[in-house]
């Protein structure tokens, strides 16, 4: 990876909307550059997609958030990917991390209601052969996700004007 | 009220009132104006370098240091100026931490100074050159710089301010607030003037850091210069310790014992909590200071092509973090302007006249915003723009 894509994924991992002429702007660059180094990294899967960040709480739709930790067997040859890729194909999983420590993986999950985020983990997460135990979490309250702090606006502390 | 007959003294109440004062008054009784008059980072320090400073007080570390700063502190410092400058200080005797480079600023013009000796001051430049060589009993002499010469000093305006009785000259750059720098070749080239004539140089470095086309040369590391150059350097913008009151002086034993000496009577020693911090900023603060220079770079490009959307012609500065756009054809002062622009669109930008008579028909914008607060300032002054030039027609 060359340092104008470096400089690019800076800029869009925090504002994926930033059109690439403006991008050409700030990096002093051609815009056929931001164009060409966008699709590169799209191709080689370094960049996997251009999400929104919501904040669910503000609106009027229900969604809870669990985390759940589960332990599982690994299976002869397999390892870990099949079962996570089990556990990954339910379109209510938002991800899913192999994670070191006490527990295997880390799945989160979202649902309307916590009956229906437990009712998920009890049907169809701990009745996988493979899973031996779950620990679920709910989310209360998010403070700060992927990089942004949901709870407070930024407010200028400094003096209007300063020589 | 007191019978004295003069109460208060006479200097110090004949300094001008600031401009930067003025225009700010105006702007805070404005409930919702948006600024791009500021002259500090927005970032915060690092959190290594606060939690260094927390450390030290948790250790204990409150009590007075030697007046000339810690001297690890000063190591370090020795140690930064040989690999950013290659020039070579003596931890002890030649380098002193201050409150903020403006402390050191004032110590060199006490320490040097005698009634009468004239001090070289190239203008737009900082606000305090100025009053704190008349508070030092110096006679401020100005040389005005020009837009053609990307507000750069050059040799023969340096040659024709010089009288047998200047003795000091004042170098700021990178500038504040042209975002001037001066390269090697330039400053070579005054150089000469400079050992011709016997000057001594207050090469004020504080925007040091802050350079976009290649690094900073201190005119100390030229030859012949480091013998009669005191360099002022600081934390505050390379590091955005604006609040933490980080600068020091480096320069001949002479010269800084006499600052220290002032140093040791008027303040004691810069805080102990800071240095702690610095020590750490110098340590372990390189890379932060890549990446703030590297947003800093990327806002400049914007607002550069913006103002370029909008007709206002600029140079393009490479140093500090602002920039200085050109208002002449509008046909108003620099103060009109502000004053107009803030009334109807409620943005203040600093006049260049707060910097200087040279800066008449001049702005400084400070590009210490996050790009979404200057699209939405510099979209209200183009908006302003527009309607001026429709008015003239």
């Amino acid at each position: 990876m060359n340092m104008l894509e470096e400089k690019v994924l800076g800029i869009i991992e925090k504002n994926s909307r930033v059109s690439t002429r403006e991008m050409a702007v700030v990096l002093g660059t051609e815009e056929i550059d931001v164009i060409n180094a966008l699709q590169n990294m799209e191709e080689a899967g370094v960049i996997c997609g251009y999400h929104t960040m919501i904040d669910w709480d503000k609106t009027d739709i229900d969604k809870v958030t669990a985390l759940i930790e589960v332990r599982v067997t690994p299976q002869r040859g397999k390892g870990f990917d099949d079962i996570a890729e089990r556990i990954y194909k339910y379109p209510e999983v938002n991800s899913v991390y192999l994670i070191s420590g006490g527990y295997d993986l880390m799945v989160t999950l979202e649902g309307k209601s916590l009956k229906e985020v437990s009712r998920f983990v009890s049907s169809k997460l701990s009745t996988l052969d493979t899973v031996i135990s779950t620990a679920t979490h709910f989310i209360l309250k998010k403070y700060k996700d992927h990089g942004t702090i949901m709870t407070r606006k930024y407010e200028d502390q400094r003096e209007i004007i300063t020589p | 009220m007191s019978k004295q007959e003069k109460l208060l003294a006479e200097k110090t109440v004949g300094l001008k009132p600031s401009g930067i004062r003025r225009f700010f008054d105006l702007v805070s009784e404005m409930k919702d104006a948006i600024s791009l008059g500021v002259g500090e980072p927005d970032f915060d320090t690092p959190w290594h370098i606060r939690d260094e400073g927390i450390y030290s007080l948790e250790k204990g570390r409150t009590f007075y240091t030697s007046n000339s700063g810690l001297k690890e502190l000063r190591e370090e410092i020795a140690a930064y100026m040989k690999r950013t400058q290659g020039i070579t200080y003596d931890p002890i005797g030649e380098i002193l931490i201050t409150v903020g480079g403006s402390e050191a600023i004032d110590l060199m013009f006490r320490a040097m100074i005698n009634e009468g000796d004239e001090v070289l001051i190239p203008q737009p430049s900082y606000v305090s050159y100025e009053p704190c060589t008349i508070l030092a009993d110096g006679k401020p002499v100005i040389i005005p710089l020009k837009n053609e010469n990307e507000f750069r000093l050059k040799p023969e305006e340096l040659r024709a301010a010089i009288t047998p009785k200047s003795k000091i000259l004042v170098l700021p750059y990178p500038n504040n607030p042209t975002g001037a720098v001066m390269g090697k070749e330039d400053l070579e080239a005054i150089a000469d003037i400079i050992i011709e004539n016997d000057l001594y140089v207050l090469s004020d470095e504080i925007y040091g850091e802050l350079t976009y086309a290649g690094k900073h040369v201190s005119i100390a590391s030229l030859p012949g210069m480091k013998e009669r150059t005191v360099l002022v350097n600081g934390f505050s913008k390379a590091y955005a310790m604006t609040g933490w009151r980080m600068g020091y002086a480096c320069g001949p034993k002479e010269i800084l014992a006499q600052m220290t000496k002032i140093h040791q009577y008027a303040i004691m020693c810069a805080p102990t909590t800071s240095q702690y911090a610095a020590i750490e900023a110098l340590r372990n603060g390189d890379e932060d200071v890549a990446q703030m220079r590297e947003s800093y770079n990327q806002r400049r490009r914007f607002v550069m092509h913006k103002l370029e959307g909008m007709g206002l012609p600029c140079f393009e500065p490479m140093g500090a973090f602002y920039v200085f756009p050109c208002i002449k054809e509008f046909g108003m002062s620099s103060e009109e302007f502000a004053e107009e622009l803030l009334k109807e669109e409620k943005v203040a930008i600093v006049p260049g006249t707060a910097f200087g008579d040279s800066g008449e028909g001049y702005l400084r914008i400070s590009y210490a915003y996050s790009i979404e607060n200057l699209r939405e300032a510099l979209g209200r002054l183009s908006k302003f723009v527009k309607k001026l030039r429709e008015q003239k027609k």
